[in-house]
């Protein structure tokens, strides 16, 4: 009896009706005022399913960049709650919510700061406490998956605009993050690069939190959208449906470029 | 590794002295400087045998001279005080061979002095040139680390490393954009336009500071920068690397006892 019980537990969580995940992303309440009063978010809920690709679409100042340094605890929250795959943004677990929160920041000279390629890509996983020929395989993996591996010993400063985007992106790959957090990622992007980009994102696996002005960059890489303005979320469904309308996009100071209809 | 282009105070090259690790060298030059300074003025030959050691050095590292010579020229304004000290100086005086009706007095003490400094100055740049030119930046940061230097040094030399050419060309396209609008910056009291510039300037690379600390955080930065390399320095490379160190210690002996 005893040894059929211990043979039957395990197996049941490896099989694939397994209790769904916990969600990637899970923000309840979330409210946050700066220090100068200034009140940026007034209770968000949002729910990223693992493996789903959700852009998060709002005018100038509606609050997108401050809800992004809530997920992995640069910003404390004034009221609610955020949890990365279940566990909660807590002071005693900022180190594993950093490594499952993987944020591409808009200008990646911000993300790029060691002399060579290669070294940013592994001050991540070196932090996290990877090390010697582990942490040589998470930085070849991470330059394969972004086309850059040729480029390892260069400086950042002598690459391309989206050559270092995609930089950017190997080195928050390198951590395995659960959720990658994209802010602008089409910024200052010829139209090649940008399509480039695109087709990477694409070929990702992990769940995928894109922050973006970009309409048409939101309907090509993320089914699902959420509209943020004024500190709180004014829309969430699918990505075709909000950009259609017209009325909602209009109310929110987003628009579709010219000659562009979804 | 290489950091792609060079720095203008670097030579790429592969001889054993660029091949020795950036530790090894760090410490031969300044144990080198060391004994430079340690050595007696009076002792003249024994500088001459320092530049012989330096002169060997940069034929195993295949540096031509001239390329060093023309680097040393960064201690041009350093020798300006030098040449007011024979005639600042105090007593005993010299005469300065008659030329004509001119003549000059200059302090003895004064001479010395200058010497010294242009000497010891002169052997001290070429030093550190050498240790620049056979080793590239990234290296040196890594040298340092291993030698145990504040961790915190290490970061803001790293740091400075990576943006100083970040910030030079946001200068830089503020200085094109402020040109496009017809500043032409020749007088002095034209010079306000470009001192807000560089108050800006400021400003902007402050912000970026803190930008480049947020994704640090979020890449998990604890405030240590992780080992750059895990490579091991062998007895053998710091032997080879100290052997000019001993020639300097001799040379340095050898003033000593001749003075």
């Amino acid at each position: 009896m005893n040894s059929a019980d211990m043979n039957t537990a395990p197996d049941r969580t490896a099989s694939p009706v397994a209790p769904t995940p916990p969600p990637s992303l899970q923000v309840r309440g979330l409210a946050f005022a700066y220090p100068d009063g200034h009140q940026a978010l007034y209770g968000i809920d949002l729910t990223v399913r693992r493996g789903e690709r959700v852009a998060l679409l709002g005018p100038n100042g509606a609050g997108k960049t401050t809800l992004v340094l809530h997920l992995n605890g640069i910003l404390t929250p004034g009221r609610g709650s955020v949890a990365v795959g279940g566990l909660p943004v807590e002071r005693q677990h900022l180190r594993e919510i950093r490594r499952r929160v993987g944020i591409v920041f808009q200008d990646p000279d911000d993300q790029l700061f060691l002399p060579t390629v290669g070294e940013d890509v592994a001050f991540g996983p070196a932090n996290f406490g990877v090390s010697g020929a582990d942490l040589d395989a998470r930085v070849e993996a991470a330059l394969d998956a972004v086309g850059m591996r040729e480029h390892r010993d260069r400086s950042p400063l002598h690459l391309s605009g989206g050559q270092r985007r995609r930089v950017a992106l190997a080195t928050v790959l390198s951590c395995e993050p659960e959720i990658l957090v994209l802010d602008e990622p089409s910024t200052h992007l010829d139209p090649v690069a940008r399509r480039e980009l695109a087709e990477m994102l694409l070929g990702l696996e992990p769940t995928m939190l894109m922050v973006t002005h970009d309409l048409p960059y939101a309907l090509q890489l993320c089914p699902r959208s959420v509209v943020l303005d004024d500190g709180v979320v004014v829309a969430d469904g699918p990505t075709r449906e909000l950009l259609a309308d017209t009325e909602l996009l209009r109310r929110h100071r987003l628009e579709l470029p010219y000659g562009f209809s979804p | 590794m290489g950091t792609g282009h060079a720095h203008p105070l670097h030579l790429p090259g592969s001889s054993p002295v660029h091949r020795l690790p950036a530790e090894v060298k760090i410490v031969a030059a300044v144990a080198v400087v060391l004994c430079v300074v340690a050595t007696p003025r009076e002792a003249f030959a024994v500088f001459g045998g320092f530049l012989l050691l330096l002169a060997a050095v940069w034929a195993v590292a295949r540096i031509p001279p001239g390329w060093i010579a023309r680097r040393a020229l960064i201690e041009a304004p350093f020798v300006v005080l030098a040449v007011l000290l024979p005639i600042t100086g105090g007593a005993p005086y010299v005469e300065w061979p008659h030329v004509g009706q001119l003549g000059l007095t200059l302090s003895e003490p004064g001479l010395l002095g200058a010497w010294n400094i242009l000497v010891k100055g002169t052997l001290g740049v070429l030093t550190s040139l050498t240790l620049a030119a056979t080793t590239p930046l990234r290296d040196l940061l890594l040298g340092l680390q291993r030698l145990h230097a504040p961790a915190l040094v290490v970061t803001i030399a790293t740091l400075m490393l990576r943006y100083v050419d970040v910030i030079a060309g946001e200068a830089r396209r503020m200085r094109m954009a402020r040109i496009s609008r017809g500043h032409d910056p020749r007088f002095l009291w034209q010079a306000g336009a470009t001192a807000r510039g560089v108050g800006s300037l400021f400003i902007r690379s402050y912000e970026r500071g803190e930008r480049v600390h947020l994704a640090m955080l979020s890449r998990g930065w604890t405030g240590r920068m992780p080992q750059l390399s895990q490579q091991r320095t062998s007895r053998r490379q710091w032997l080879a690397g100290l052997s000019p160190v001993a020639v300097a210690l001799a040379l340095a002996a050898t003033g000593w006892v001749l003075a």
